[in-house]
């Protein structure tokens, strides 16, 4: 990347709860991350950091008993908080495409595939009818799905894991998105499978000039594949960080025992640190302000101060009062 | 497939054949008693016994019903001295009409009304559903069928009288099919398609109320479950038309659990139709039945039984079929 771009996409102070029978859980507290045109950047942290909710908000596809309580979405310059829905369902799939983890679950499962890619198709980009089987077929020979034509009257139960996702990722294409948010993809996928799909995906969007932002608990995928890395941790956005620069000079406490927990082939499986303790329960009203603190072996009593956004170098921000 | 699944009815089929027969041989009553009258001799008992056949041996009662049986004589009536099957086929259309409509009349309104208390939950439409589904179901037939009777027909005058399927002094159109709606139609009567859509309302609408809260609620919750799911998700996710998402998406899955209430409801108006039927004077087999057994008559409750258990398992077969229809995953068979 060269010279400062106004972002594609800008997530700021985004805060969501839940309502539950238990009480509130703060599933998000000030989050914000920013994507530019072309970028590929990873959401890292652990299950249940708020990754896919951030997702589901940015997408406005949030479950019925969540709500955005403060923030900002923009897209393209587009505040997506004020739009209507008309218009998001305009953008939706056609701008902004996202898949999901669990591709079969995430498909209709009484409608042939092909025929669910024609109703984005349909919906999207003005093809005539007689077209969109054709369209259909090459969005799925993009995805180098063997055998197309027979794959597209497939129904979900009668293809593998790794297939469905190829056909999330037609669907997502298909439209040609200006920005891909990529859920997990290669959850449950075996290695060769995981490495094709993420090959694949990086290929398209290097050739689209499409940005991606790819959803992982796997810190040697996003390590891979992607320009710039976003750690959460219970809701917060603990840091942010060209790729490399996070993996050799990791500044926030959790980012650095993220990367010792993540296997690498020039180290010992001894070595491997597992994180002390877990998320902590986000519906406490007493949550401190920094939500690692209680696993946190730098913990000072100056801790219980708001969080910092430390800018500690060109992109690499950091919230927190004792950084590495 | 399809053959296979309509072959294995067969076997159920036979069943309902053999519990027909010894469920009929065990009801109390002794007909040749019956027929002989209060004043019948001890001889004249024996001779109907005897002309009856009820006094061989089940084995041997059995062997003769099922002979019978596949020369299509289901026996005689004693009560009418007419043959039982005549007696049926009479009366089945008025049965299934009735039937039919009910089940038309309760899809018509429990689908509707499940899928938008699904997508308004908390709405009036939502409690409206759920009172009236409380009230189908608390409610016993014969008692919904009297109360609308006394209200629509006694108290407000709007219903004709709960004589049947026609009023005594209209003709009823010439047979096609049985039912008087499509007979009436296909003959371009309308005074009397008007006069027999009229008498078939009430007893129409008392056996839907009881079947709406079923399917209602069955919708609804189906519903519920399916806009919560995954795929639904993608489908908003990817900005698909309102109409898109609720109908194909989310209604045509939510669809497959109410097909299978749908069997079941449609076997519970089965059953409920011996008492509206007896309720509103309907000629069906169903206050045939009971005519016949007050009347201690084997023959006729032999016919209804089996008509009826042949009848459910014809239903499960096309629900079967339906649902294969409906769901890719479902594989039929035996």
């Amino acid at each position: 990347m060269s010279g400062p771009q106004p972002p594609l996409l800008a997530v700021s102070a985004l805060s969501v709860e839940f309502r539950t029978r238990s009480g509130k859980v703060r599933a998000l507290d000030n989050v914000s991350l920013t994507l530019r045109k072309g970028e590929l950047v990873a959401l890292v942290g652990e299950s249940g950091s708020g990754k896919s909710v951030t997702a589901f908000a940015i997408m406005r596809v949030l479950d019925p008993a969540a709500r955005i309580t403060s923030g900002s979405l923009h897209f393209g310059g587009m505040d997506l908080l004020a739009m209507k829905d008309a218009e998001l369902a305009e953008l939706r799939g056609r701008e902004l495409s996202m898949i999901f983890q669990n591709p079969r679950a995430a498909l209709n499962p009484i409608r042939r595939v092909g025929r669910q890619i024609e109703d984005v198709l349909l919906r999207h980009a003005a093809v005539p009818r007689q077209a969109l089987r054709a369209q259909a077929i090459a969005a799925l020979t993009q995805v180098r799905i063997p055998d197309p034509e027979k794959r597209y009257a497939a129904y979900p139960h009668e293809l593998s894991g790794g297939m469905c996702q190829r056909i999330m990722i037609a669907m997502a294409l298909a439209c040609r998105p200006a920005l891909l948010i990529a859920d997990e993809p290669t959850t449950g996928l075996d290695v060769t499978t995981q490495a094709a799909i993420l090959d694949l995906m990086r290929e398209l969007a290097h050739a689209r000039g499409m940005a991606m932002l790819l959803i992982t608990h796997d810190l040697g995928l996003a390590a891979e594949y992607c320009d710039r890395v976003v750690v959460m941790h219970a809701g917060h956005v603990v840091e942010t960080a060209p790729t490399s620069r996070l993996l050799s000079l990791p500044r926030h406490p959790y980012s650095a025992k993220l990367i010792a927990a993540t296997p690498r082939v020039d180290r010992r499986l001894d070595d491997l640190a597992a994180i002390a303790g877990n998320l902590p329960d986000l519906r406490r009203a007493d949550l401190p302000p920094c939500r690692f603190s209680e696993r946190c072996d730098r913990y000072t009593p100056t801790c219980a101060a708001p969080l910092p956004s430390n800018t500690v170098a060109a992109e690499h921000a950091v919230a927190c009062h004792h950084p590495l | 497939m399809i053959g296979l699944r309509t072959l294995s009815a067969l076997p159920n089929l036979i069943g309902v054949l053999i519990i027909t027969f010894l469920i009929t041989r065990a009801l109390p009553g002794d007909p040749a008693a019956f027929f002989a009258g209060a004043a019948g001799s001890q001889e004249a008992v024996e001779q109907i016994r005897a002309k009856l056949g009820l006094d061989k041996s089940l084995v041997e009662q059995f062997a003769y019903y099922v002979r019978d049986l596949a020369r299509g004589d289901l026996g005689t009536a004693l009560s009418t001295g007419r043959p039982v099957l005549d007696e049926i086929l009479g009366r089945l259309p008025a049965s299934l009409e009735l039937t039919l409509s009910a089940l038309m009349l309760a899809t018509a309104i429990a689908i509707p009304l499940g899928v938008l208390a699904a997508t308004r939950p908390g709405s009036w439409i939502d409690h409206m559903c759920r009172a009236l589904t409380t009230a189908g179901v608390s409610l016993p037939t014969f008692f919904t069928g009297l109360l609308l009777a006394y209200i629509f027909y006694y108290r407000l005058g709007w219903a004709p009288a709960p004589i049947g399927r026609l009023d005594p002094y209209a003709t009823p159109p010439a047979t096609v099919t049985g039912f008087y709606l499509i007979d009436a139609a296909l003959a371009g009567d309308l005074d009397v398609f008007i006069a027999s859509a009229r008498q078939l309302i009430l007893p129409a609408l008392t056996m839907a109320l009881f079947v709406l809260a079923p399917l209602a609620r069955m919708t609804r919750a189906a519903m519920l479950g399916v806009l919560s799911a995954d795929f639904v998700r993608t489908a908003r996710a990817y900005g698909l038309s309102r109409f898109t998402v609720l109908y194909r998406y989310a209604f045509r899955n939510a669809l497959l659990p109410v097909v299978t209430t749908l069997g079941m409801v449609f076997s519970f108006l089965l059953g409920s139709n011996v008492l509206v039927e007896k309720v509103f004077a309907w000629p069906g087999i169903g206050s045939f039945a009971i005519e016949s057994l007050m009347a201690s008559d084997y023959a006729p409750i032999q016919g209804f039984v089996l008509t009826m258990g042949a009848l459910y398992v014809l239903l499960n077969l096309a629900i079967d079929i339906l649902y294969r229809i409906v769901d890719p995953r479902v594989e039929v068979s035996g």
